[in-house]
């Protein structure tokens, strides 16, 4: 097994067109087929929603759609579970703060 | 606008859950003639252990993530070849008896998180439940931190989505994937699974964290001997780890995580046999992720929801109580996998099989397809892992002494940020004993989650100190999935039955979170 491969050169994937996302406005590169969870990984973006009590960073925690620390304002629609929605072109994430209320101009 | 509850047609089975049991079960009846339906959450089928990258991602070689590979590709083309219907992207969230006749109905929501406006209802004549599991996780201070992740997680995040986590930003034309350091923590051979494909994805892995010893599976020799894919198995993922360079560390734990945006080191102390740490003994490990989980635990909201009974694991986890032929306590309601206990995928794979014929056996009118060849062989191999699964779980089972690493503001639970104090405060100021009381008094339990992240630590945190107090009853939750109101709404004018009560609980659970 060879060292320091990615995952993708592991599989050896050959996707579909990348596209762009942004994450709190700031442009990001997603792959088809990816979910907005790991888009935002592959960034080294690791939180994208702060707690309602203490106003603590949170991003993916279990990866399969049962933790729901991954809530994330996607295009204005809060309480999104970034490991189970896929990305898409253009979609706008932005950090989700305490009971979800979407970010102000975000609409 | 959400839509009516739409009329599909009725089908022989429904098996809720496509992972390998599902999917064999769902095979099996199909090729003996049932019509099935094969309902499950996610986009594709595989459940957690064939769990694979969209086609969009063009995965050419998407086995170099998976051992054997080929019998899932085998499944799925017998699953394309067969009269069985794949419903994708299909949230169950309630199983009811229909009004009157004997058939069940199987209310789904649709959708990549369950938000389209479209509640499905299939209805059928038996029931097969292959909803897995989900992973035990107890807390630890910083368990909180952006970049801890579930051991299972950061698995099932590489398997479908080809990341890792805590990667840094990389500028702009490097290679994103390489280079993450990440911890792998807990108990239970799945660490040994996660770590080594982590580290055959390019990810380096500074230490395996394991919280039992392995010599446990040395006092069960004949299971040992009788399960040797389960040793190579084991050999496989150790021979892996050492040809990274990754050290295991037994009897020892993270106990506490730094960094406070993201992870920037772990301290992991060594366990005493009762998972206390021991003073003094902490080392500190710089990493980018910690991968860490317990084990697993059954899946059985919607089994529970329907009155099945259960009985506890070794690890004191709750299972569901299955005859020989994978049927549960109510007729008409299978299961296989992992909903009867941890047990891998072979099991899964085995007791679909069976469960799937044993249900075209009845709905047939034939005795149970039991003196067929492949029905003995199935039932022996399902006889030999489940002794494994057993010695698996006593081994792993979480010690007494894990709570010794908490402090009082180590938020347990996740979702509604209630630390351990005041969770200790309600069991000894205010007598709580169980998890549902200490969710009455501190909220802990009742956020999104439904308690599934922090269940197994508030029940442990609730019965500190007792000492021995009446076994905690499974978690009920009414939804499996969250529903919107209007969905639910849909199901006015379905007879919601009675659905009893199952034989190890109390009272039913009042709230649904959330
Ligand atoms: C996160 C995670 C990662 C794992 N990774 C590995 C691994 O890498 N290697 C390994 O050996 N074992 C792994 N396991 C263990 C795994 O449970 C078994 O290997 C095996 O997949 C069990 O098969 P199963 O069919 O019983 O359940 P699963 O494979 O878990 O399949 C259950 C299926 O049911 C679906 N489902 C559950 N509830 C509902 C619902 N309400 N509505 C619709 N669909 C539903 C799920 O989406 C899933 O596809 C993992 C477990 C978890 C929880
Ligand atoms: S990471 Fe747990 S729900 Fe998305």
């Amino acid at each position: 097994m060879a060292r320091d491969r990615s995952p993708a050169e592991r599989v050896g994937a050959v996707p579909d067109p990348a596209f762009e996302i942004t994450f709190d406005g700031r442009p990001l590169v997603a792959l088809p087929g990816q979910s907005l969870a790991a888009a935002l990984w592959a960034a080294g973006i690791l939180a994208w929603r702060t707690t309602r009590v203490g106003g603590r960073p949170r991003g993916a925690f279990c990866g399969i759609g049962h933790c729901f620390d991954c809530l994330a304002t996607v295009n204005g629609a809060p309480n999104r579970r970034a490991c189970l929605v896929p990305a898409r072109p253009g979609d706008a994430v932005t950090t989700q703060e305490g009971h979800g209320h979407a970010a102000p101009g975000d609409r | 606008m959400p839509h009516p509850v739409t009329d599909d047609p009725e089908y022989d089975l429904a098996v809720i859950g496509a992972g390998p049991a599902g999917l064999a079960g769902a095979v099996a009846a199909a090729e003996l003639g049932l019509s099935v339906a094969l309902l499950d959450a996610s986009s594709q089928p595989g459940g957690q252990f064939y769990r694979h990258p969209a086609p969009a991602l063009g995965a050419t070689r998407p086995e170099a993530l998976h051992h054997d590979w080929a019998t899932f590709t085998a499944l799925r083309r017998r699953l394309a070849d067969s009269t069985a219907t794949l419903l994708a992207g299909h949230h169950v969230w309630t199983v009811v008896r229909a009004e009157a006749r004997d058939l069940w109905d199987v209310h789904a929501v649709t959708g990549a998180d369950g938000d389209r406006d479209r509640p499905v209802r299939v209805r059928a004549r038996a029931v097969l439940l292959a909803t897995g599991a989900y992973e035990r996780h107890l807390p630890f201070p910083g368990w909180t931190v952006p970049g801890v992740v579930g051991a299972g997680g950061a698995q099932a995040m590489l398997k479908s989505g080809l990341v890792l986590p805590g990667l840094r930003a990389s500028p702009a034309g490097a290679r994103p994937g390489a280079g993450a350091r990440v911890v792998v923590a807990g108990s239970g051979p799945l660490l040994l699974a996660v770590a080594a494909t982590l580290a055959a994805a390019g990810a380096r892995v500074p230490a395996v964290v394991e919280a039992s010893g392995y010599l446990g599976y040395a006092r069960h020799p004949r299971t040992l001997a009788a399960n040797p894919h389960k040793v190579a198995e084991a050999a496989r993922h150790g021979a892996a780890l050492l040809r990274h360079g990754v050290r295991l560390r037994t009897r020892s734990a993270v106990t506490r995580v730094h960094g406070s945006d993201r992870v920037e080191a772990v301290t992991v102390s060594r366990l005493d046999r009762d998972w206390r740490p021991v003073r003094g003994s902490g080392r500190r490990i710089a990493c980018d992720a910690l991968a860490v989980g317990f084990g697993l635990v059954p899946q059985l909201d919607l089994a529970t929801g329907l009155g099945c009974a259960t009985r506890r694991a070794r690890d004191g986890s709750h299972l569901l109580d299955l005859d020989a032929q994978q049927e549960t306590s109510v007729p008409g309601i299978w299961a296989a996998g992992e909903t009867g206990g941890i047990g891998g995928v072979e099991l899964a794979l085995t007791e679909g099989e069976l469960a799937g014929r044993a249900i075209a056996a009845r709905l047939g009118g034939r005795a149970a397809a039991g003196g067929s060849g492949r029905g003995r062989a199935l039932r022996r191999r399902r006889a030999r892992m489940r002794a494994f699964a057993a010695v698996m779980a006593a081994v792993h089972a979480p010690g007494a002494g894990w709570s010794r690493w908490l402090d009082d503001t180590t938020d347990v639970c996740r979702c509604e940020e209630v630390g351990a104090g005041r969770i200790r405060e309600a069991a000894t100021a205010f007598g709580a004993r169980d998890a549902r009381t200490v969710k009455l008094l501190t909220r802990a339990g009742m956020g999104w989650c439904q308690g599934r992240m922090c269940g197994t630590a508030v029940a442990c945190l609730a019965a500190e100190g007792r000492e021995q107090g009446p076994p905690p009853a499974p978690e009920r939750r009414p939804l499996a999935v969250p529903v919107r109101l209007d969905a639910l709404a849909a199901l006015t004018g379905t007879a919601a039955s009675d659905p009893g009560e199952p034989e190890e609980h109390a009272a039913g659970e009042d709230s649904t979170g959330g």
